[in-house]
């Protein structure tokens, strides 16, 4: 058993530190996270010309890495700078269902910070239920097209494509396909999100489509692709938790009332306390995932959905806290910490819930 | 012991639903009940309309103008007007301000100011928190020299709730640096058009505009617009805080969001199942209803005790405490119902005429806003930690 992290990992996370602390200011991440398209391009490529995104993929389609020790060492690093460029909404996922289905010249794009591919999974009024898509899909003569809704597309915009699933006539497996963001018969209605970034509800009208992989044959694909972003989004919030608790900390040890730095009163002490210990817990609990991404299917869904149950509870918690023990000024939008907190208690929303996945682990 | 609501009171209940019928625009209600932001004149002419019908002051006395209700009447109004998505009344004047001029003002300032505050002329702000005084907010320094006819006040004052639509406002001011810091604060009216005033926006992380700061410079205030007597402004104000006991639970605002919260677990699927049959969800909101009931009862037993001459002890204190939880506590679970939508910032869709598409439900659509602003709730008006420690400080008596 080691704990530690490998130097590969070591290097990988402060590298993105470094990053961070000198190329990546949060008043622009604030602004670009609250424009049109909800993120920098520039920053986006500045990240993949690092290799932030090779490290999201195997040697064997061109990345360095790949593993659940992998995605979550770069997503922790990146949450704790609140870096919001869609490399989980656009590379991650997607990524490894292109390199799946034999998408190498699409791949070597995405590695390099060329290609950006969204994932358009949900549908109004099945939510965090992305296993059962309705029959979008239809072949005429020999050419598929999709016709449809799809809600929440996240960085849909500024997209070179978006990867869509759906059922088909012969078969009620998950299909997946791949739609050119400038193809004909593609609607969208953008929107920015409250934790800063954007979304878009689809409209699809006989838009023509390309079958990734098998007709019907995706949902493992599928699955394992969702567990990295879920995995992803688990080390994010442990890395914006970490930052939360730090400005927390030094509130506590600087700010005066009553004669006193409010630390030394021992009902924030004990709450400071407690959510510290929670955040430890959160942590043991994304490494327990990305430990098991490559294990057997069962244990790495028990594991996800414990992390990402864990992080939703834990996450909310330790948001609502850091705001109350810093009072008003953890109200305004000119101190971080209110961006963090958007940034976390939203991740609670994104690839299920805390109860959505509370009730998955208890079917495994 | 009867806990029914009597026949009169029932009767009560329905002139008020009626009048609220009747008066209430759709328009502004929607916009209540999504959490958004009304405007200055949305505010005022609901203000206008109570006024009208001489409902605006229910909660003052009736030989300054008020109704004659009685304590479960009030919290009547108060309950059916926030279920209609009626405009809350701006507490700043008419709730804060007017009962320490009833008690500790002179005859001059009461007939000057308390008409002012009913038909529109004044809208009042809070200038209470500073910088360096939150929570410790004896430790103000804003101070208030006197000069002749005049005091000269110079400092900041900071969290001024919609300020920037006030022309008053009431302020706490050092008028003594010396000897026990609640000694030495006076209470004072100033008007915000005095020369030597900058009022700024404080944009909150919500992305909301309602708080301000505000800057004094040798602001020139006439002494006659001392409250009682120099020194005693910490009295006047704790005076407030403890006869602050009606609407502080936020029963109605809560009850609203009950109901508009088991509207949206009907319509919310998870796994092709109404959100409401989610054991999980079903629970949580179980939970909460039952924390509803609670507190409404131990607001009407609040009230009651007051009637038989009970108090004022913590009771205002334990009010705010359960009433603010409780209410952050709904628009929690609301934003879980919404599921992947709580995370959509839309606002255009309360824009007016505004006819494209809706991502969630228009009522929804300022949800996760609402949500993170209302974490306001448990820090302003004296933080929970420091309603607990009054209460302690009156059980303990250590």
């Amino acid at each position: 058993m080691d704990f530690q992290p490998t130097q590969e990992h070591l290097m990988l996370s402060d590298m993105i530190g470094k990053f961070i602390e000198n190329d990546y200011n949060l008043k622009d991440r604030i602004s670009a996270g609250n424009s049109e398209l909800g993120y920098s391009e520039n920053t986006y490529k500045t990240l993949a010309e690092l290799g932030i995104v090779g490290a999201l993929f195997p040697e064997g389609v061109g990345g360095f890495g790949g593993t659940g020790y992998d995605i979550s060492t770069v997503f922790e690093a990146l949450g704790k700078g609140l870096v919001n460029e869609p490399l989980v909404d656009s590379a991650l996922a997607s990524g490894y269902i292109l390199a799946a289905t034999g998408q190498d010249a699409l791949i070597e794009k995405l590695i390099s910070g060329e290609l950006r591919v969204a994932l358009a999974l949900i549908e109004n009024g099945a939510d965090y239920d992305w296993e059962l898509p309705s029959q979008m899909a239809q072949k005429i003569n020999g050419i598929w097209t999709i016709s449809g809704k799809k809600t929440m597309v996240k960085y849909a915009l500024g997209t070179d494509a978006i990867i869509v699933s759906s059922t088909t006539s012969s078969s009620e497996g998950i299909s997946l396909f791949l739609i050119e963001t400038g193809a004909d018969g593609l609607n969208l209605h953008s929107f920015l999100t409250v934790d800063g970034g954007s979304a878009s509800d689809i409209e699809f009208n006989n838009t023509p489509a390309i079958l990734l992989g098998g007709e019907g044959q995706s949902y493992d694909l599928l699955a394992s692709a969702i567990a990295r972003n879920t995995l992803a989004v688990c080390a994010e919030a442990l890395g914006i938790m970490d930052s939360i608790k730090n400005m927390t900390i030094n509130y506590l040890r600087t700010r005066q009332q009553f004669g006193t730095v409010i630390g030394k009163f021992q009902a924030l002490q004990h709450r400071t306390a407690q959510m510290l210990l929670e955040i430890e817990q959160a942590k043991s609990a994304v490494t327990n995932a990305a430990n098991a991404l490559e294990a057997s299917t069962d244990e790495r869904n028990r594991s996800i959905a414990a992390a990402k149950y864990s992080i939703g509870r834990i996450g909310c918690f330790v948001a609502e806290e850091a705001i109350q023990m810093h009072g008003g000024i953890g109200m305004t939008w000119e101190y971080e910490l209110g961006h963090f907190a958007k940034r976390l208690v939203m991740i609670d929303h994104e690839w299920g819930d805390q109860d959505h996945h509370l009730m998955q682990f208890t079917t495994f | 012991m009867n806990l029914n609501f009597t026949v009169a009171d029932q009767a009560f209940r329905k002139e008020v639903k009626n009048f609220l019928n009747e008066n209430l625009s759709q328009d502004i209600a929607t916009k209540m009940k999504a959490d958004f932001e009304l405007s200055k004149v949305e505010i005022e002419s609901w203000h206008a309309v109570l006024h009208q019908q001489g409902w605006l002051t229910y909660s003052w006395p009736k030989e300054y103008g008020g109704t004659g209700w009685n304590s479960v009447q009030q919290f009547i109004f108060e309950e059916e007007s926030a279920m209609a998505g009626a405009p809350r009344i701006l507490p700043f004047g008419l709730k804060m301000l007017a009962p320490v001029l009833m008690e500790f003002g002179s005859k001059e300032q009461k007939d000057y100011w308390l008409p002012r505050m009913c038909d529109g002329h004044d809208w009042w702000c809070q200038g209470y928190s500073e910088p360096g005084s939150g929570s410790d907010l004896a430790s103000l320094k804003t101070s208030a020299v006197r000069d002749g006819k005049d005091y000269i006040i110079n400092g900041q004052k900071t969290w001024t709730t919609l300020g920037q639509h006030a022309n008053m406002i009431f302020c706490l001011v050092r008028t003594n640096a010396t000897g026990k810091p609640q000694a030495g604060i006076s209470f004072i009216l100033v008007d915000l058009a005095t020369p030597g005033i900058e009022m700024r926006p404080i944009q909150t992380f919500d992305g909301g505009k309602e708080v301000n700061e505000v800057f004094f410079t040798d602001v020139r205030v006439p002494a006659s617009n001392l409250v009682g007597e120099e020194n005693m402004g910490w009295t006047y104000a704790k005076y407030l805080l403890a006869h602050e006991r009606n609407g502080i639970a936020n029963v109605g605002i809560s009850n609203q969001k009950l109901t508009r919260l088991k509207r949206l677990a009907l319509s919310q699927k998870r796994g092709s199942k109404p959100l409401a049959e989610d054991p999980l969800f079903a629970a949580r909101l179980a939970r909460l209803e039952i924390e509803l009931r609670n507190l409404e009862t131990t607001n009407l037993r609040v009230l009651d005790g007051f009637a038989h001459g009970a108090g004022p002890g913590p009771e205002s204190s334990m009010l705010k405490i359960i009433g603010s939880e409780l209410e952050q506590d709904f628009d929690d679970l609301t934003r879980r119902a919404l599921g992947r939508h709580a995370q959509a910032h839309t606002p255009e869709v309360f824009e007016k005429g505004y006819n494209g598409p809706q991502v969630a439900p228009k009522n929804m659509a300022n949800q996760s806003t609402a949500y993170f602003n209302k974490r306001k709730v448990s820090i302003y008006g004296g933080s929970n930690e420091i309603q607990k420690n009054i209460i302690t400080k009156m059980i303990l008596e250590l």
